[in-house]
């Protein structure tokens, strides 16, 4: 039991930073200019068969640079010739912009590369058990993923606490047109924060891709829970995001884990009743209800605290 | 110069042959071909290209040309109807199918109902891999043949040889969550608790169908049960990044499985070092030691880059030619007559027959496991070059695999 705690706590942790290398760039871009990036997640799979390519081409470390940058370099591009043209005509036109984008992108990539999924391996230098756990093994991988995604992690947290920058995007969250009057060029602080949570996004890609799948439909696969993390943590919240990212990781790591039913909890129904919609329901497990949790989490939130749990203001 | 390209298309139609004097025969292929289930779908795809191309090239099926037309479902069974309803509508009356049982329930559906509204326009489902029992028993239906075992027919073969491992002592079953996955875990705690009342089932998962990416969480817990056997029903990408999952892990366990030579099973098998703990129930293996099988083997590698994975399929196109010649037609409703009871001698060698009473093919059955091979000469082909292949462990004749049905068939 014990082995299967620490296990599962390692490896919701290592999901969870994941969601919030991905989470962090959408969750500022949305405060900042109040435009939820369909998007996102396809940056994120643009990253990871970036680094496929890169890593066939040039090898794993220089992959891991450039190919955050080249994704980075497209949030650029798409927030200077694509959302700053629409921002005129309101927030709609930029929501179906990204909408479009997210479907666009996936047709890309699978014109590309293929419709299966691309061998990304995991380098040489990392493909070998780093810990174990009791019995089990714990691949270095994992470890280096869990170890760039905290690295990242305080590497924001500085530049946007202690950083003049970091202040002007601060500033910009809560009062965007304030810092505008200000003197300060909102626009280009948008395009560069567009740009930093791309390439955020890019590199999540670039690391989670040997580990999980790396195929057109990873962006689909990833993309709800995405904005299950950044409303559960609130509105332009980093720390928000970060405890939600961990918590749905953590959440659903754990709900795999557990083998409690209704009928494990109250016993089984009287056999004489049949079969019927009703035994379903009461002999169904957590673990197999686990992919919903998060989304049950989502309304919940909604309902009870539409703010968030770190958030400050409502829309 | 009009001259020359009526002499040239005269020349075209005499270089074409026998083939395409005639109206081409077009089978609708209904798979995925993105999405989780894609890996799958491509391979069975270039598997009846290639079974096409072999028709074609003996003069097709009475002369008409074979085509496999690629018609993409995305696993889904929503989009599968809509996919026949457009292969219907192009005028082709055979369909063929194979991953995903619910897709292969929906289609049977649905090929019901067309042939009794269109009288005239009857379409056949050939399904080569959807293995969920109902469809051959409760659901069954006149219009629907399967060439693939279906799934209690391979749990009773298996069951037979895990009766016989006194090793086995604490089984883990994971299955992917539809109703394929389901029956493979009901019939495994049936069949197990009559043959080996001693062993004891110390897990029971079924986990959403080609969502998952990550498997080590299932794997966990797999571990902390002390499980020393998974049994599982996985295919495609959720049988790979199980078994990747436990390879990470160092999870050393005994696998009974259903598809474990699928797209990337083989690779992840290598990479746990489970040497012959992995086995395999099929109709065939690469390395069957029929000749004939073996020679085709190598030119399908050759072509497609890919091992024979479907036997069944083989079995299926061949037995089409067969039927349609017996019929000396490629009307649906004289073949599916010509079909019936109808034997054949299978692709690795022996006799099956598909059943009249739930159009069931019985055939020989194949337990392998998979390993290292010694002795090349006898043992050529490995899998995506891992240097292991699949060796024999155990065979099961027709006759031994034969279960009841309770079909009941309602005849045109």
């Amino acid at each position: 039991m014990a082995e299967l705690i620490v296990i599962s706590t390692l490896n919701g942790v290592l999901f969870g930073m994941l969601l919030f290398l991905l989470s962090s760039g959408l969750t500022v871009i949305f405060s900042m200019m109040g435009v939820l990036n369909f998007a996102h997640a396809s940056f994120y799979m643009l990253g990871a068969f970036f680094g496929f390519q890169l890593t066939r081409w040039i090898g794993f470390w220089p992959a891991l640079v450039i190919a955050p940058l080249l994704v980075g370099v497209v949030g650029m591009g798409v927030e200077r010739y694509g959302l700053r043209n629409t921002h005129k005509h309101g927030h709609v036109a930029e929501l179906l912009l990204t909408f479009g984008l997210a479907f666009a992108i996936e047709e890309i990539v699978s014109m590309i590369w293929g419709k299966s999924p691309v061998d990304y391996r995991v380098p040489a230098a990392l493909d070998f058990p780093a810990i174990t756990v009791f019995s089990t093994n714990y691949p270095a991988y994992k470890i280096f993923m869990l170890v760039v995604s905290v690295v990242i992690f305080i590497a924001l947290l500085v530049t946007l606490k202690r950083t003049r920058v970091g202040l002007i995007v601060q500033a910009a969250l809560t009062h965007p047109s304030m810092v505008g009057h200000l003197g300060h060029n909102v626009g280009r602080v948008f395009m560069l924060v567009f740009g930093v949570g791309s390439a955020l996004a890019g590199l999540a890609g670039v690391i989670a891709g040997p580990s999980l799948v790396t195929q057109s439909d990873m962006a689909a696969l990833l993309g709800p829970i995405l904005f299950v993390v950044i409303v559960f943590g609130g509105l332009g919240s980093l720390p928000g995001a970060f405890i939600a990212s961990l918590l749905i990781g953590l959440i659903q790591t754990f709900a795999v884990a557990l083998n409690g039913s209704l009928a494990s909890v109250f016993g089984p129904l009287d056999p004489s009743l049949g079969a019927s919609p009703l035994t379903d329901i009461w002999n169904v497990t957590i673990a197999q209800i686990a992919p919903i949790l998060p989304y049950l989490l989502l309304v919940l939130v909604l309902i009870f605290r539409p703010m968030g749990l770190l958030g400050t203001r409502e829309s | 110069m009009h001259r020359l390209i009526v002499a040239a298309a005269a020349a075209l139609t005499v270089l074409g042959g026998a083939a395409s004097a005639q109206e081409t025969l077009k089978i609708g292929y209904i798979d995925p071909l993105s999405g989780g289930g894609a890996s799958v779908g491509e391979g069975g795809l270039k598997t009846f290209q290639y079974l096409a191309d072999e028709l074609n090239a003996k003069g097709g099926i009475l002369g008409h040309k074979v085509e496999i037309v690629p018609l993409d479902n995305k696993t889904n069974p929503q989009e599968s109807l809509v996919q026949a309803q457009k292969a219907v509508d192009a005028g082709i009356h055979y369909i063929t199918q194979g991953n995903g049982s619910s897709v292969g329930a929906a289609l049977e559906d649905f090929v019901t109902k067309n042939n009794s509204r269109n009288p005239g326009k009857e379409v056949l489902y050939f399904n080569y891999a959807a293995v969920d029992p109902s469809m051959t028993n409760e659901k069954c239906s006149y219009w629907h043949f399967r060439w693939d075992a279906n799934s209690d027919i391979k749990m009773a073969a298996l069951t037979n040889y895990m009766k016989g491992q006194p090793s086995i002592k604490k089984v883990y079953l994971i299955n992917m969550d539809y109703s394929f996955g389901q029956s493979v875990r009901s019939e495994a705690r049936k069949m197990l608790g009559e043959k080996r009342p001693d062993i004891q089932i110390v897990g029971d998962e079924l986990h959403p169908m080609l969502k998952v990416t990550d498997f080590s969480p299932y794997i966990a817990k797999i571990k902390a049960s002390g499980a020393d056997t998974v049994v599982t029903g996985n295919w495609g990408q959720d049988f790979a990044l199980l078994l990747k999952a436990a390879a990470d892990a160092g999870l050393k366990v005994n696998w009974y499985t259903y598809y474990a030579g699928g797209a990337g099973g083989p690779t992840a098998i290598k990479q746990t070092g489970l040497e012959n703990q992995v086995f395999q129930i099929s109709e065939g293996v690469p390395n069957s030691g029929n000749k004939a099988a073996m020679e085709f083997e190598k030119d399908f590698r050759a072509k497609t880059g890919i091992s024979v994975w479907y036997p069944r399929a083989v079995n299926e196109m061949r037995m089409f030619k067969a039927a349609a010649e017996k019929a000396n037609s490629i009307d649906p409703v004289k073949v599916a007559a010509a079909l019936e009871g109808m034997k054949f001698e299978v692709f690795d060698g022996g006799e099956g027959f598909m059943r009249k009473d739930d159009h069931q093919f019985f055939q020989p059955i194949i337990i392998s496991s998979f390993g290292s091979l010694t002795d090349k000469a006898k043992e050529p082909f490995d899998e995506e070059n891992t240097g292991w292949g699949w060796h024999i462990v155990s065979k099961i004749d027709t006759d031994q695999t034969v279960l009841p049905t309770t079909c009941n068939m309602k005849r045109p």
